[in-house]
Formats: C-alpha cells, sequence, structure tokens
C-alpha cells in the first residue's frame, strides 16, 4: 500500500473515533468493558513492538550477552524507570549501544 | 466577541505546561521519520493528516520495518482507540454546536488538548463558550506539533548516517510503556504481549504483533476484571 494511502486511511480512522461520540451524543454509551481494555492498549502495543526489537537478531531469538541492542534497552529500561524523560531514555539506549558495538 | 477570545486564550494558556513535552517529543518524531525512511514531506504532513503522536511513532517504525499497509492502519486504530473515549467525554459539552464546530474540535482533540479542557469543563460545566477553550487548547497543541516536526525533520536530516538512529524508535516506546506500568494488570499486559510478538514474529503481514497486542490488552483487562 502506498504511504500516502496508509497516512490517509490512518487519519480518516483517527479522525472518525475523535468525532463518533461528538457527532452522536446520546445515542451510544461506551461499554464499562471497552473502557477497562483502553487502559492495555499502550503497555501491549508497545511491548509487542520493543520485545522484538530487542530480543531477535536476523530472525532469531538472541538472548545473550552478546546481543548489544538486548543489552542497550535494558540500559534505556532503567533510565525510564527512574527519570520517566523520554529524551534522558533515548540518548542513555543511543549512548549504550554506541559503547557496546565499540567493546563487544 | 471580546469573551470568545478570552476564553480562547484560556484554553492557549491551559496548554502551554503540556507544550514544554510536547516539543522536543514532536523533534524526536520529526527526527525518527526521516530517519525510518519517510519522505521530507510524508514524515511532515503524517503530524497534520494523522496527528496523534505515538501512533505516529508506531506507522514511522513499521514503515521502516516494511510492514503491509493494513497491519500499518489497523495499528494506527488500535493505538488510537481511547480518542473514543474523549470524544464519548466531552460530548455532553459540544452537543448543542453546528456540525461543522464539531468537526474541527473532533480534528483537534488529543490527549493534550483533551486533559485541561475535560478538567474545566467538569469544573464549569456546559457553558455557551466553553469551545472556545478546547479550540485554544488544541490550536496551540497542533501548531507545536508542526512546527517541532519540521525542526526535527530539519536537524535529524544533518545527523551522522552511521549512528544507530534506527535504535531510538524502540527506546521511544520504552520510555511510553514505563509510565503505563502502573499495576499488576498493565504489567501482565506488556510481558504476555510482549512474549507473543517473540513466538508469533515468524507469522506473516507482521499479524504478530496484532496478535501479541490483542492477547495483552485480554490479559490486562481479565486480570483487572478478576480483582
Amino acid at each position: 500500500m502506498n504511504i500516502w494511502l496508509i497516512m490517509l486511511l490512518g487519519g480518516l480512522i483517527t479522525f472518525g473515533m475523535r468525532f463518533s461520540f461528538i457527532y452522536l451524543f446520546g445515542r451510544f454509551e461506551v461499554p464499562q468493558t471497552l473502557r477497562r481494555a483502553l487502559h492495555y492498549v499502550p503497555p501491549a502495543v508497545l511491548s509487542a513492538i520493543v520485545f522484538p526489537e530487542l530480543l531477535i537478531q536476523e530472525g532469531r531469538l538472541a538472548l545473550d550477552l552478546a546481543n548489544e541492542r538486548l543489552l542497550a534497552g535494558l540500559v534505556a529500561v532503567l533510565v525510564a524507570w527512574f527519570t520517566r524523560n523520554t529524551l534522558l531514555t533515548i540518548l542513555a539506549g543511543l549512548g549504550a549501544l554506541l559503547i557496546l558495538q565499540f567493546v563487544l | 466577541m471580546n469573551e470568545k477570545i478570552d476564553i480562547f486564550w484560556a484554553g492557549v494558556r491551559a496548554e502551554f505546561p503540556l507544550l514544554v513535552g510536547v516539543f522536543p517529543f514532536g523533534m524526536i518524531y520529526g527526527a525518527l521519520a526521516l530517519n525510518a525512511g519517510l519522505s521530507l514531506a510524508a514524515s511532515q504532513m503524517m503530524s497534520s493528516i494523522v496527528f496523534a503522536g505515538s501512533s505516529q511513532f508506531i506507522a514511522a517504525q513499521l514503515i521502516h520495518d516494511a510492514a503491509p499497509g493494513l497491519v500499518i492502519v489497523l495499528t494506527i486504530a488500535v493505538v488510537n482507540l481511547r480518542h473514543m473515549l474523549y470524544s464519548a467525554s466531552l460530548a455532553p459539552y459540544l452537543k448543542d454546536l453546528p456540525v461543522r464546530w464539531k468537526v474541527l474540535l473532533a480534528y483537534l482533540l488529543t490527549d493534550e488538548a483533551y486533559a485541561p479542557t475535560a478538567l474545566k469543563f467538569e469544573r464549569e460545566g456546559v457553558t455557551p463558550l466553553g469551545h472556545w477553550f478546547l479550540f485554544g487548547a488544541g490550536l496551540a497543541l497542533w501548531s507545536t506539533w508542526q512546527v517541532s516536526t519540521g525542526l526535527g525533520i530539519f536537524l535529524g536530516a544533518s545527523l551522522p548516517q552511521s549512528w544507530p538512529l534506527d535504535f531510538a524508535l524502540p527506546l521511544t516506546f520504552i520510555a511510553l510503556v514505563m509510565p503505563a506500568l502502573k499495576n499488576r494488570p498493565a504489567i501482565a499486559a506488556a510481558l504476555s504481549a510482549g512474549l507473543v510478538a517473540l513466538l508469533a514474529y515468524g507469522l506473516p503481514f507482521k499479524l504478530g504483533l496484532i496478535l501479541a497486542a490483542l492477547t495483552g490488552i485480554l490479559v490486562g483487562t481479565v486480570l483487572e476484571g478478576r480483582k
């Protein structure tokens, strides 16, 4: 699919969701279960992306100390946990990866 | 007339503290989108066409990974589902507006515009000019997002090619996921999604991602229901 078409469809769906209840007010209630499920979208989607990025190398599970991206990712996890700062987390992770690539 | 402008500016002012965090985030998005292989125009335009921070990062990552278009669109939809909640939450206060206002305000309805507006609406109830506050907050955020994206693209283009910048996207996601891990169901959702993503990595069309995300959402929801 063309990248512009992807953006257009993604944008239309996003707009549709923002518009939905403002437009249809009074005809629908958000079900309790959906309300609850939405809390788990960020941890689920983000982890589903991060885990393979850190743990899979060349199509295989790489659960060892030679996996620089895993080690640098763990450094980033620690920094993110203690600082809650996006920019610091990125800088720490990238810095760790550069050093590890140099050392290993 | 003056009262409208006053309320509009109150919205802009309420948005200011949030812009401090949004500006670097927009710059990081711009730099990374370009680095993920999106064209200059696509990187910039995504900020106004999709206009939803985390889903833009994820779309850039998936485009970088050459995921199929349908999977990318579906992922954007799942990540942005929460906007329906914001829509439902603000709807009672906007119900008497003409449709053109509803369209405009819905387009501007982001996490950061929602937060101060919901606080104000809850405090003051339905007021005839309250929507100008959301317009002010939303427009302040929209402008900041466009400018910071542009600056990020500009800076991203001048960074050395040898840096492992593609790694910055997963790092961004790590930073975003940490504050969401507030309780056991959320941690279980993250771990189960991650595990399924590893196990289902070999599935075609990046379907493992969708499967993993749905598993995590299900696990979190069921665990919370059992408490």
